[in-house]
C-alpha cells in the first residue's frame, strides 16, 4: 500500500525534502512524502486479497480525512 | 443527598503517556480524586469524567493516536462518552480522540516540522461546553503547548459544519504554533461532552509555573464530574 497526503493538504515533510533537493541543485517541484506498507495476506484469489487490504486501509492504515492510498497486489511464490 | 467532596476522575495511561501524573496532580489540586487507569483495563471505575493525557502513546507509530484507540480502555471511554460522560483529550489525548472518531478532524505534523514548546495565547470562542463554562467568550488564556503534531485539519465542508455548529471552542490568538487550519486549538463534539485541545491546561495550574489559566478548563471538568456523580447517587 502506498499511503500519501491527499492533494491540497500541506505536506511539510515533502516541502522540507524539496528544499533540500533544491539546495543540491535539483530542479524539483510538487514533492510529497508518503508511506509504503508491505504485508502478506492469505487469500483464495486477488479480489479477496484486495477487498481485505481495502478494509485495512479504511480502518487503520490511512486516515481518509487527510490521506489517500493505492494498493498493489503481488502474488507470492 | 450526601455531599461529594472529591469527584473521581479517570486519567488514562497508555504506554508512552507522559503527562498522566501531571494531569492527576492538577486534578487533585482542583478538588478531584484522580484515578489512573491502565490502557489494558476493559472497564472504567465509577468516575464522573475521563482525561486522556498528553504523551506519545505507542510511540506515535503510524499516526499519532492511531494505535491507542484500539486499547480496551478506549472502548470503555467510547461507551462512557456515548452515555453523556465528560471526556477531555489533551494533546496526544486529542489525537487519540480524533483517530477514534470521538472528535471531528485530524492532527497533522506541525507546518514548521519543529517540535514547539512555549506559552501560547488562546482565545475562548465558545463557552457552551462544561469544560469552558467558567470562561467568557473572547477571554484570552495563556496555556503552554508542547507538540510535534498539532496541526488541526478539517476539509472545507467539515470546517464550515464545525463553525456553524459552534464546535470550535478555542483558537490561537495571534501566534499559531503549528499551522492549524483557521487557528483552531480546541474542538468539542456535537453533543459537547467530548473536548480535545493541543495546549496543556495541566501545566498551567500553579503561579510558580507562570499561568494558572489551565485551572479554568480543568475546574469546569471537575465541577461537571461532581454534578454527574451526584446525579447518579441521587
Amino acid at each position: 500500500m502506498l499511503v500519501r497526503p491527499k492533494p491540497g493538504i500541506l505536506d511539510p515533510q515533502g516541502k522540507a525534502v524539496e528544499n533540500s533537493l533544491r539546495h543540491l541543485g535539483f530542479n524539483v517541484d510538487g514533492t510529497r512524502v508518503g508511506r509504503l506498507i508491505d504485508l502478506e495476506v492469505e487469500a483464495s484469489d486477488p479480489e479477496q486479497a484486495r477487498a481485505e487490504v481495502e478494509r485495512m486501509c479504511a480502518e487503520l492504515l490511512a486516515n481518509p480525512l487527510i490521506e489517500s492510498y493505492e494498493i498493489e497486489l503481488v502474488e507470492s511464490a | 443527598m450526601k455531599e461529594l467532596h472529591r469527584p473521581r476522575v479517570a486519567v488514562l495511561v497508555f504506554p508512552g503517556s507522559n503527562d498522566d501524573r501531571d494531569a492527576a496532580l492538577a486534578l487533585e489540586g482542583l478538588g478531584a480524586e484522580p484515578v489512573l487507569v491502565w490502557h489494558a483495563e476493559d472497564e472504567l471505575p465509577k468516575v464522573g469524567a475521563v482525561v486522556l493525557p498528553g504523551g506519545f502513546s505507542y510511540g506515535d507509530y503510524l499516526r499519532a493516536g492511531a494505535i491507542a484507540r484500539f486499547s480496551p480502555a478506549m472502548r470503555a471511554v467510547a461507551d462512557f462518552a456515548a452515555d453523556g460522560g465528560l471526556v477531555l483529550g489533551i494533546c496526544n489525548g486529542f489525537q487519540v480522540l480524533c483517530e477514534a472518531g470521538l472528535l471531528p478532524g485530524a492532527l497533522r505534523p506541525n507546518e514548521s516540522l519543529s517540535f514547539v514548546c512555549r506559552d501560547i495565547a488562546l482565545r475562548v470562542e465558545r463557552t457552551v461546553s462544561p469544560f469552558l463554562a467558567g470562561c467568557e467568550v473572547g477571554q484570552r488564556l495563556t496555556i503552554p503547548v508542547k507538540h510535534g503534531e498539532g496541526c488541526f485539519f478539517a476539509d472545507g465542508d467539515l470546517l464550515a459544519e464545525l463553525e456553524e455548529a459552534g464546535q470550535i471552542v478555542l483558537r490561537y490568538d495571534g501566534d499559531n504554533p503549528n499551522g492549524s487550519i483557521d487557528d483552531i486549538a480546541g474542538v468539542v463534539n456535537q453533543e459537547r461532552n467530548v473536548m480535545g485541545l493541543m495546549p496543556h491546561p495541566e501545566h498551567a495550574v500553579d503561579p510558580l509555573l507562570g499561568s494558572t489559566d489551565g485551572a479554568l478548563v480543568l475546574s469546569g471538568l471537575v465541577e461537571a464530574a461532581r454534578e454527574r456523580l451526584l446525579a447518579a447517587t441521587a
